[in-house]
């Protein structure tokens, strides 16, 4: 079995993971055009490379992220998702319209 | 040994070159009117229908590897069109309708076995969606019926209703279900495609696209750069890589798939069978080999390696619809690179570029698709660019629209 190590709960199974798709910045969601937010929703890093990825440790439900080659499998480092998303991603929208 | 056979080993030419089904290779040409990047299925069949319908003869299908080698040879040959949505059920219609005729169409067997495929249901949910499906379905002319599990164990007698006790609740029967010898697909199309005038390439990897604008002139390959009136691109498992090299994006993720079959036995299992709760299908060729499959990788990669975790879960749900496959050994396994969309559907037609057209996205649903695949795509560019209407819901743009063909009767959609 390949085994993924998670930073919380250290080496095990890959079997124990979900993917969680490539981990990309969200554009403004208030200002976001619509074909801004598609291409935010449905486009991906689609060459051969090392690409950032969103994985989940299924049993203990904790998200983070990985950086893997998608073509070698070889996932070269995990790391907690604090590193790179450092403060509250705020939500924030226009009042809808009455 | 025979004086005859002697006799042709002093020749220096092949004496049978004349009746080969594929031309020898030869050199490129600086100029084709349309070039078609992919050996596949979809690329040798969309030369045959613009030579064919359209006269369009001065036509070059690149390959980087041989004929048919990529996906063509990857999947497990199921032809069927009992999918979910009209539009998809519309498409897979024809192309089950071209299937048909197309031994007789070619003059060559593409040993085209209409067996039937059976999907089982295991939850109440499940058979409201087969129940919606089969009226989708005979909606647009489809032989589909929901059927009961009395009716599914006379089918097949070998089936355990009961498997993984999940105890089968009903079944989709489709009785245009059929299977076809991939290979041949492939070779009956390039003859046909060929001995009308088109060249098939292969080991011709294109390593570049060439644009003028928002126009492509031609493209680059390992053997020299050739023109190009207008140049598709039928790639499979690569159609994001390819697009990335013309210079945009496609919405496309790359997910192995993995299949396997065993030593051949004795004919035993006529449908093609599959389960839509344990993410298996299995089926027994013509040669008795039976064909195991089930859904994509579980996350994406380039990379057609297998892995033990998926062979084990193909396998034990395999067994448990089959319990005597346990006794059974393995002949052999292979992995393709899937496209997948977020939607199960393809991406056919226009592309950012002027004259460049996309057959791309074919996921785990590309071989059945073939023919009609060929014929619209070469109807798009020998018109110069208008989409039939047939692959208009599969365009591009509908991602940017948000207008998706959700397609959930797709094999890896339930995943």
């Amino acid at each position: 079995m390949k085994i993924l190590t998670c930073p919380l709960n250290g080496p095990r199974n890959i079997s124990e993971f979900v993917y969680g798709g490539q981990v990309k910045r969200m554009p403004d969601t208030a200002t976001a055009s619509d074909r801004e937010w598609a291409a935010y929703v449905f486009y991906e890093e689609t060459n051969i490379g090392v690409v950032l990825e969103w994985w989940l440790h299924s049993p203990s439900s904790y998200w983070f992220i990985a950086e893997r080659h998608n073509a070698t499998d070889e996932i070269i480092r995990t790391f907690p998702a604090d590193e790179l998303f450092t403060q509250r991603v705020d939500f924030s929208s226009p009042e809808a319209p009455l | 040994m025979p004086l005859g056979l002697l006799k042709y080993g002093f020749k220096r030419d092949y004496p049978f070159e004349a009746e080969a089904d594929i031309p020898a290779p030869s050199d490129l040409k600086p100029h084709y009117d349309v070039v078609i990047i992919g050996g596949g299925g979809h690329g040798v069949a969309t030369a045959y229908y613009l030579a064919k319908y359209h006269g369009i003869t001065n036509v070059a299908v690149l390959d980087k590897g041989y004929l048919g080698g990529g996906n063509t040879a990857r999947n497990t040959a199921v032809i069927r069109s009992n999918y979910l949505t009209p539009e998809g059920v519309k498409f897979y219609s024809a192309s089950v309708k071209l299937y048909e005729n197309l031994s007789n169409e070619f003059d060559f067997n593409i040993m085209y076995s209409q067996r039937g495929q059976l999907t089982l249901a295991h939850t109440d949910a499940t058979v409201r969606a087969f129940r919606q499906r089969a009226e989708v379905n005979k909606h647009f002319g489809g032989r589909t019926e929901l059927i009961s599990p009395d009716d599914i164990a006379k089918l097949v007698p070998m089936l355990n209703l009961n498997p993984a006790n999940l105890p089968v609740l009903a079944g989709l029967w489709h009785k245009d279900g059929a299977t076809a010898r991939h290979d041949a697909v492939a070779w009956g199309y390039a003859r046909g495609a060929t001995q009308r005038g088109a060249q098939l390439h292969q080991l011709t990897e294109v390593t570049g696209i060439i644009t003028e604008g928002s126009r492509v002139t031609g493209v680059k390959t390992n053997r020299g750069s050739i023109g190009a009136g207008a140049v598709i691109q039928a790639v499979a498992g690569h159609s994001a890589l390819l697009a990335e090299k013309a210079g945009f994006r496609l919405p496309l993720v790359a997910y192995p798939l993995q299949a396997m079959v065993t030593l051949p036995v004795k004919p035993f299992l006529t449908p093609l069978v599959s389960s839509s709760a344990l993410h298996c299908y299995v089926q027994q060729t013509s040669r008795g080999e039976i064909v195991i499959g089930g859904g994509s990788d579980p996350y994406p990669l380039y990379n057609s390696r297998a892995t033990l975790p998926l062979k084990e879960s193909l396998i034990s749900s395999a067994v448990e619809m089959f319990p005597f496959l346990s006794e059974m050994r393995l002949l052999r396994q292979w992995a393709g690179i899937t496209d997948m969309t977020s939607d199960y559907s393809p991406i056919m037609g226009l592309s950012p570029l002027d004259n460049y057209y996309l057959d791309a996205g074919w996921g785990t649903w590309g071989f059945k698709a073939t023919p009609i695949c060929g014929k619209t795509m070469a109807e798009l560019v020998a018109s110069g660019g208008k989409v039939p209407e047939l692959i208009q819901p599969f365009e591009l743009d509908r991602f940017n629209r948000f207008e998706q063909v959700n397609e959930m009767g797709a094999t890896a959609a339930s995943h």
